[in-house]
């Protein structure tokens, strides 16, 4: 009784799985074949969508969502906590690498983002993120305009992700070591996350180690699984 | 103005992408599913809609397609181009044949006849209205569904692209509200399709029309 839905699934399965394998489609390789072609594009159709000049509004007053709700987000088995001695460091093509602790980042001018967060998964959330403006951190490392990508890597399991220079410069865009007015928690990325208006959740990388200005992208941690690259919005 | 020629039922342009139609539209729907099932609620985090009967409803396992998130998301967006230009063509042609005279619902000439046809239906009208090629309740219910089909990319591209397309999140009410739209627009596409089949089934020389061309008239 309970094999019959079974063999119905499975049946349908195979049929959808040759289907779209006649199309050149594997679900599991999305950024190959027919599907990696559309990717492509829809890369494309995305990088050129993209205004660096555009800024996404702040939700209205009253829709911060409780911190509760806000969900937590890292790839180890549990928390990761962040070394006694932590540091960014902030390297690749720029005139002058730095290292920088939370003393460092807090005595640089202060940016505050409040814009909806939107999750790949569908959902959505609001908050507050305080911290350094990426545009200062590169305006104060020198980074080569010849850097097209920017690599942010983190101490969660190795946890990272390259963005577009544009994106990673936005002025919406901070290295945040605050969320809602108090210090970031570790269950949200502390010492120190990025945070964006304009890219998804798994993007924006917590328990930064590393920002670096490179000539090309490295990827990331989803992306290499088959989730896409520039995942802008 | 002139009279359309006498002509086929079914134009091949309109056959072509009436058949490309079912495929691409099955993808769209089952991945559409696949990427619901990685959040199947409606509002925002911590303050879902209250009055939405289905929140956490996960779509069963035979409706998705894709696995998981990323490929549901792979097949969604790259078959949402050969929708989106198979619909193009369609309506282009349409449009510039003058094939949307005897198609498309116009409220002054097809609301009576659109009503009466409905009290046909249910049996409190002996007679039919009077049929061109559709009879009116079918130009309100095709031209309805290619309205769902352009409400569908219109709204999945506010939820693409929200803070780069800010007008058009604007006009669906923002994120969360576009995000239940793009999803009743498919239960409502999924509503059109099933009575769809049940009227072919009732009338298969529709069915025929639609593979040949049918004769002129």
């Amino acid at each position: 009784m309970s094999d019959r839905p079974l063999v119905t699934t499975t049946r349908r399965r195979l049929i959808a799985g040759i289907g779209l394998g006649l199309l050149g489609c594997d679900p599991h390789k999305p950024r190959s074949g027919f599907l990696g072609a559309g990717d492509a594009v829809n890369q494309q159709v995305q990088s050129r969508l993209f205004r660096r000049s555009r800024l996404a509004p702040s939700p209205a007053a009253g829709a911060d969502t409780a911190i509760d709700d806000f969900p937590e987000y890292f790839v180890s088995r549990s928390v990761p906590h962040a070394p006694a001695n932590w540091v960014l460091r902030v390297g690749g093509m720029v005139q002058q690498p730095l290292q920088l602790g939370l003393d460092d980042l807090t005595r640089m001018p202060r940016s505050e983002v409040r814009v909806r967060h939107h999750c790949v998964e569908g959902w959505t959330a609001v908050a507050s993120w305080q911290g350094v403006a990426m545009s200062d951190l590169a305006a104060r490392a020198g980074a080569d305009p010849r850097a097209g990508f920017v690599e942010f890597r983190s101490f969660d399991d190795g946890y990272w992700s390259s963005w577009d220079r544009g994106s990673a410069l936005h002025r919406q865009t901070i290295l945040a070591y605050g969320m809602n007015g108090r210090p970031l928690a570790p269950g949200h990325g502390a010492p120190l996350r990025l945070y964006a208006a304009v890219k998804l959740g798994y993007k924006m990388v917590k328990y930064l180690t590393e920002v670096n200005f490179l000539p090309a992208a490295t990827g990331g941690y989803w992306e290499n699984e088959g989730y896409e690259w520039f995942a802008g919005l | 103005m002139n009279e359309p020629p006498q002509h086929r039922p079914q134009p091949w342009p309109i056959r072509l992408t009436h058949w490309l139609t079912i495929p691409a539209l099955l993808i769209m729907a089952g991945s559409g599913l696949q990427i619901l099932k990685a959040f199947p609620a409606f509002g925002s985090r911590g303050a879902l809609y209250r009055w939405y009967p289905l929140q956490h409803w996960e779509p069963p396992t035979w409706l998705r397609l894709g696995d998981w998130l990323a490929g549901a998301r792979s097949l969604h967006f790259t078959f949402a181009w050969f929708l989106v230009a198979n619909g193009a063509i369609y309506l282009a042609y349409v449009l510039g044949s003058g094939e949307w005279r005897r198609r498309v619902f116009e409220p002054g000439r097809d609301v009576r006849g659109a009503v009466g046809m409905f009290l046909y239906y249910l049996r409190l009208r002996r007679e039919p209205p009077e049929t061109d090629l559709y009879n009116p309740l079918q130009r309100l219910a095709y031209t309805s569904a290619v309205g769902l089909g352009v409400i569908q990319v219109l709204s999945g591209l506010a939820i693409y692209k929200p803070v780069q397309l800010p007008w058009l999140l604007f006009v669906f009410g923002g994120y969360d509200s576009a995000r239940l739209v793009h999803f009743a627009g498919l239960v409502a596409l999924a509503a059109f399709v099933a009575i769809h089949i049940v009227m072919v089934v009732l009338h298969p020389r529709a069915l025929i029309e639609m593979v040949t061309g049918g004769k002129p008239r």
